[in-house]
């Protein structure tokens, strides 16, 4: 009734089994390839999302210079708080007897513009209230530290020259460094 | 035979519908299965689904106001020019000169009622239990909503370049520059050296990309200008995509704890 057994069963259907010709791929090698394959695919997708992350930060800026000369020292009153520049570069310039020094006029506080009032002799911020000296010292308000100054020195032509990208913070005790303050007695 | 039966017999309708109409609960279920807009939908809902005293509705709301968002969003987008020069005159124009001329306000005005309606769909959920096993994942990516939610806010009041749109992000870039080890005023940047090379300075850290340079200007425009139109609005989509499909998964809205 039942067909006679062969002595070996042929599986042609049985996966994993050797290549045979007509057969597919055996289940090791294609694991392999597999393995490759995405390995090769998650090293691209990583190299794209590190290429995008590098991509957001700009090589290029177009903003102001920030090294620029602001005339010669003469040209400034002792005694007096400049705001020739203010609007243009952000700084105040401040000549005493001894010398020159350059505030930032932005407030240590969260980052609006004080106003200078001559008649209390001070700096008031008009965004919270905070008050610093002539020097640029806090003294009242929420700032937790003084105006930063930026580098002043002499340009080849006798003109100050103002780099902005060089800060000196005075509770760092950067204001005694030299580029801090240009010596000038007139 | 009718027009009805043969509009509806036609080849054009059937490629279109491909059920009958829907009035057994095999054709109920093909009409919503079928339908790509429609099947995140669950094909019936609990009576309990769709009582306010339950559920505030106020999921519903955040996800009607986020598509008036994008739709009044994309109608401001005609006008309005992402520059120094032109942002804050075709905000003006958008309310004098556009027609209808209340497209600004309804998109402002949409902004506001959807970051108050986040919040309170946060506090539903939170007092219904709704964020207790199975549903602790989606409670996550709720939160990861809210946060951008409230980017979109960010990234979207800079765009009238008002003093008020200004200011608002100087001070909040300003808090990023104060962030641990991304911030270059914050603890820790000092510490992140390539040799001798800082890594976070002013030109490199988090604010630095934030802003596309180091002040408010053209750079950051721009940039929050395709961060709240594009980007942000895209990772908000898919994951809203995650949040309503993990209703589904979990047994349909105001279902049983």
């Amino acid at each position: 009734m039942t067909p006679p057994v062969s002595a070996a069963p042929e599986a042609p259907a049985k996966p994993g089994a050797p290549a045979s010709a007509a057969g597919g791929l055996p289940r090791r090698t294609f694991l392999e390839k597999a393995a490759i394959g995405w390995a090769a695919f998650s090293a691209a997708t990583l190299a794209m999302l590190l290429a995008m992350g590098r991509f957001m930060f700009p090589n290029d800026l177009f903003e102001p210079p920030t090294k620029f000369k602001i005339g010669k020292p003469e040209e400034y009153a002792v005694g007096v708080v400049d705001e020739r520049w203010k609007a243009e570069r952000k700084i105040w310039v401040i000549r005493e007897k001894e010398g020159i020094y350059v505030l930032s006029t932005t407030c240590t506080h969260l980052g609006c513009t004080p106003n200078w009032l001559q008649t209390d002799n001070k700096f008031k911020c008009p965004c919270h209230g905070s008050g610093f000296y002539i020097t640029g010292v806090n003294f009242e308000g929420p700032a937790p530290r003084p105006l930063e100054r930026f580098k002043v020195g002499f340009a080849a032509d006798g003109q100050i020259e103002v780099d902005k990208s060089r800060k000196f913070q005075k509770e760092l005790g950067q204001w005694s460094d030299p580029d801090a303050y240009l010596k000038y007695l007139g | 035979m009718s027009l009805f039966k043969s509009i509806t017999d036609s080849q054009i309708w059937r490629s279109v519908f491909r059920h009958k109409y829907p009035d057994n609960p095999r054709d109920q279920s093909l009409a919503v299965l079928s339908n790509v807009f429609l099947h995140l939908h669950p094909i019936k809902v609990r009576k309990s689904g769709v009582r306010i005293s339950f559920t505030w509705c106020m999921g519903g709301i955040t996800f009607f106001l986020f598509l008036l968002e994008t739709i009044t969003g994309v109608l401001l987008m005609f006008y309005y020019r992402p520059t120094v020069e032109f942002a804050f005159n075709d905000i003006r124009d958008l309310r004098d000169t556009v027609p209808i001329g209340i497209m600004r306000e309804l998109h402002r005005w949409g902004a506001h009622a959807m970051v108050i309606s986040v919040w309170f769909h946060m506090l539903r959920v939170f007092l219904t239990g709704s964020y207790k096993p199975p549903r602790e994942f989606n409670w996550n990516v709720g939160v990861i909503l809210l946060v951008l939610t409230l980017l979109l806010s960010f990234t979207g009041y800079l765009l009238p370049w008002d003093q008020l749109a200004i200011w608002a992000i100087t001070v909040g870039t300003n808090m990023a520059r104060a962030t641990p080890m991304v911030g270059h005023e914050g603890p820790g940047a000092s510490l992140l050296y390539l040799g001798d090379v800082p890594m976070v300075t002013a030109g490199s850290d988090v604010r630095y990309a934030l802003l596309g340079g180091t002040v408010v200007g053209a750079a950051a425009l721009l940039r929050f200008y395709v961060l709240h139109c594009v980007a942000i609005p895209l990772g908000a989509g898919v994951l809203m995509a995650v949040h309503f499909w993990r209703v589904r998964k979990d047994g349909g809205i105001s279902g049983p704890l």
